[in-house]
């Protein structure tokens, strides 16, 4: 077992990979009263087609996320769910774009919730009742986010950003998507992606990390499986699918979301640092202490709602803005204008110094949550990085690299301006 | 434990805090309480939206935000809440930890000293604030107000309290409406914000690495300019215990997917003392607070009538909310069914795995208060507006000794009030 010691952000973390593939990492953290534990898989909405001793299968859209469901089934005709929060645990689990995720927080009984966990997510047990019963559950839930005009923003704007890559699924699916799966496939996939070489298993709390790693070797398969090769789709064009695209739907005042798409960097330290440099250039752009912010929010272009940050999925990474604004297409207009200023006069070098600060310290605030902490852990041993190095890429980040990032990705023709307008007429109550 | 000390800094001027190095952050907040109602809501809204632009030594927003850069990634932000009828109106700020900080620069000074500055040195000439930004926030609350209807589970929480509580300060909303944000001027914003800094109660609150001593001297020198004088008691909520009448029903109609069903009881009064508290808390998991609630295997998980039923309990309200994403089809038996569940608990149909499951959930969420700073101050601020100073351990050995009856008995008091529903659009 490795122990790594962070010394400037105050963390310890045991890494043990196990025989069969499955990566441990545990922080011991004995001044807490609760713990966590956070099981994921590298499988998420974006995975619905991929190779299998040889052969090519086509999955419904929404897979992942059903499966998630599902899983929370077990033999014995009970629910996991209902077994981990009968000891006072909070467990859940998501599904995102490139990772699903089982989760608890406890403050008692955590190796009998650990048990559970790692029981619950390695042992499939799907009947057609059970599948079938759950398109009305799945189907609400899709009606659901399907009426929230943020996410329809967001799913248009990945729709009008990529021509190809599996990021414009919906996770969720659609009705008629899920309408396809079967209790084969969902057994063919759990085969396929929750195997221990393909997950790892992150724990906070007041733990043993050894007596972590022996749990985990009780109960996990001891063989071990090869990885399936992730299917980022087609090679995708450097510019947008489409520039602009519209809804209307019951808001209150027109919501913006703007993307520029950017060029993916490897699995490796190098994704990391693209990251921090491209969340700072995000602030530098338009974040909340720079003069563009300033400038559309003293014009009323944009209130406090809005943002702008750096989003990246396996073979795809882009800036995202939102928020509500009178004038979307004066906004995408003026973050381009800005783009291409500081890209050509050069940035600030006082607001560069504090940028770096303030990153910082907010990234070392964000380690106060197990639940950040074992899922960045976790999103990082998928890509090959170490989230934790990231004092030292701070330290090394200089103000050119900024001008260079916003210079190559801030470009109209890799930019998508998504508006969702008010109903016409009056769309509240009567 | 994570132990609270407090200090009277003068009169209805209360500092609370909380030493630990357990955080990477510190936690520091100021809260005015002011009775909700309808005259002033919406200024009280408007205000620390207005103190938030600037002060005069960072008078816009880009020199504050870079200001709180250089604190390392400081933030303060307005907060504005509601408990029961009394609006909290503050600056919640969170901070790196000193030892954090390369060099270790001390912060804590720093922070207090801007937080001091945004509540009582406005930008501006002393006497009024700035007119652009008095303008500006006013649009911008009337935004936020509308666009509450963006999220369609909160929006139907607020109308069911707004209809259900039409005559008492709590059917307001905590932003005010938009017709009153409208008619705010400058002059009578500024006339209201040196009332509240002069009579309202106020409570400052501390968690992180600091000694109390430290902690006290940085508030006291940073809010040195707060006037001295007597202040108003907390203000307090008017509790209506049963339904005044027959069950009223309200509906509203939009272009959505899911419907939002909503039910409002009376709970027979409010929960201030320890006991009664715990009693609530434990009656509410086991009815519907949790995946292991009544509400949540019944009405979803065995006979699939919804997404989620889930119920929250207004304690110094007494008042109940049960809400539930519903087909549209399914909106009468959904409803039956969360009354069917509430008729169970109150003829004591309560297992003991129910109500152990719905104990040790409570008790978990109460130690892991500890574990989380935002809730601590939250429950510190809960603690403040009901006069009150137990510990959230005191909570969770009361809710140890809480028995099946004293659940029922709570139970047994919930009558149905009111029901909204949200329904899509005909045709």
């Amino acid at each position: 077992m490795i122990k790594h010691t962070y010394e400037q952000i105050g963390e310890i973390m045991y890494e043990q990979r196990l025989e069969n593939g499955l990566g441990v990492f545990v922080f011991p953290k004995p001044e807490f009263g609760k713990y966590y534990a956070f099981f994921a898989t590298r499988y998420g909405g974006m995975d619905t087609r991929f190779q299998e001793n040889g052969q090519w299968l086509d999955t419904p859209m929404g897979i992942a996320h059903y499966l998630e469901h599902k899983m929370f089934d077990t033999p014995d005709g009970g629910n996991a769910l209902q077994k981990l929060s009968a000891t006072g645990a909070s467990p859940n689990a998501f599904t995102s774009t490139a990772i699903t995720g089982y989760h608890f927080e406890c403050t008692d009984q955590f190796w009998e919730n650990l048990r559970t966990l790692l029981e619950f997510v390695s042992v499939p047990y799907f009947t057609k009742e059970s599948v079938e019963k759950e398109q009305g559950i799945i189907g609400q839930e899709i009606r659901m986010i399907e009426d929230q005009p943020g996410w329809q923003a967001y799913h248009l704007l990945l729709e009008a950003l990529y021509h190809h890559h599996p990021v414009r699924n919906s996770v969720a699916g659609s009705v008629e998507s899920i309408a396809q799966i079967t209790a084969e496939t969902l057994y063919q996939c759990h085969g396929a992606f929750y195997t221990p070489a393909n997950m790892v298993l992150c724990v906070a709390g007041d733990v043993d990390p050894e007596q972590v790693c022996a749990l985990a070797r009780e109960i996990l398969p001891s063989q071990a499986k090869q990885e399936i090769p992730r299917d980022c789709g087609a090679e995708e064009p450097r510019t947008v699918c489409r520039q602009e695209n519209s809804r209307r739907m019951a808001v209150s005042a027109p919501l913006l979301q703007m993307g520029i798409k950017g060029t993916a960097a490897k699995d490796g330290p190098a994704q990391l640092k693209q990251r921090l440099l491209g969340e700072l250039a995000c602030e530098a752009l338009a974040g909340s202490s720079s003069p563009l912010y300033h400038r559309l929010y003293e014009e009323g272009l944009i209130n406090s709602s809005f943002y702008l940050g750096y989003m990246e999925y396996p073979g795809c990474a882009f800036l995202v803005a939102g928020g509500e604004s009178k004038d979307p297409e004066a906004v995408r207009d003026a973050i381009l204008a800005e783009g291409a200023r500081i890209a050509q006069e050069g940035l600030d070098e006082e607001l560069f110094q504090r940028l770096k600060k303030a990153l910082y310290g907010v990234y070392v605030q964000g380690l106060n949550s197990f639940s950040n902490l074992c899922v960045e852990q976790a999103k990082g041993y998928f890509s090959d990085q170490d989230p934790w190095s990231f004092p030292a890429i701070y330290e090394a980040m200089e103000k050119k690299d900024v001008e260079a990032f916003l210079f190559s990705w801030v470009k109209p023709d890799q930019t998508a301006l998504v508006v969702i307008y008010p109903e016409e007429g009056k769309s509240c109550t009567e | 434990m994570l132990p609270m000390k407090e200090a009277v800094l003068a009169p209805g001027v209360l500092l609370r805090a909380v030493q630990t190095k357990k955080f990477k952050n510190s936690l520091l907040s100021v809260t005015f309480l002011e009775p909700l109602t309808a005259e002033n809501a919406a200024q009280n809204a408007l205000l620390s939206k207005v103190l938030r632009r600037g002060v005069r030594k960072y008078p816009d927003l880009s020199s504050l935000s870079a200001a709180l850069d250089n604190l390392y990634g400081g933030s303060i932000e307005p907060v504005l809440r509601k408990k029961g009828e009394v609006q909290c109106i503050g600056f919640w700020g969170t901070f790196l930890e000193d030892a954090f900080v390369p060099g270790h620069t001390p912060i804590l000074e720093e922070a207090a000293s801007l937080l001091g500055q945004l509540v009582l040195d406005p930008a501006g000439d002393g006497r009024s604030f700035l007119p652009t930004y008095v303008e500006s926030e006013r649009e911008n609350l009337i935004h936020k107000i509308r666009s509450q209807v963006n999220d369609k589970l909160q929006y139907s929480l607020s109308r069911l309290r707004e209809e259900m509580c039409c005559d008492e300060p709590y059917g307001l909303d905590k932003l005010g409406s938009e017709e009153s944000v409208r008619a705010i001027t400058g002059p009578r914003l500024y006339d209201r914000y040196r009332e509240m800094l002069e009579t309202a109660p106020v409570c400052f609150y501390y968690c992180g690495s600091a000694a109390f001593e430290r902690v006290e001297n940085a508030f006291r020198r940073a809010f040195a300019a707060l006037p001295q004088g007597k202040r108003q008691a907390i203000p307090q909520t008017k509790v209506l215990a049963e339904p005044i009448g027959a069950v009223r029903r309200f509906q509203d109609s939009m272009d959505v997917t899911q419907g939002k069903l909503i039910l409002g009881f009376r709970t027979g009064g409010g929960f201030r003392a320890l006991e009664e508290i715990a009693q609530g808390l434990l009656f509410n998991a086991v009815y519907g607070g949790t995946t292991n609630s009544k509400l949540f295997l019944n009405v979803r998980e065995k006979r699939s009538l919804c997404y989620f039923a889930n119920s929250t309990l207004a304690q110094n309200k007494g008042v109940l909310q049960v809400y539930s994403g519903v087909e549209f089809s399914n909106f009468a038996q959904a409803e039956q069914e969360i009354l069917t569940q509430l008729t169970a608990c109150q003829q004591g149909e309560i297992t003991k795995e129910e109500l152990e499951t719905a104990r040790r959930s409570v008790m978990s969420s109460l130690r892991t208060t500890l574990d989380a700073q935002g809730r601590l101050e939250e429950y510190w601020l809960n603690r403040f507006v009901s006069g009150t100073n137990f510990q959230p351990e005191d909570l969770a050995q009361a809710v140890e000794r809480v028995t099946v009856e004293q659940v029922v008995r709570v139970a047994q008091r919930v009558q149905l009030d009111s029901i909204y529903t949200l329904k899509g659009k005909e045709g």
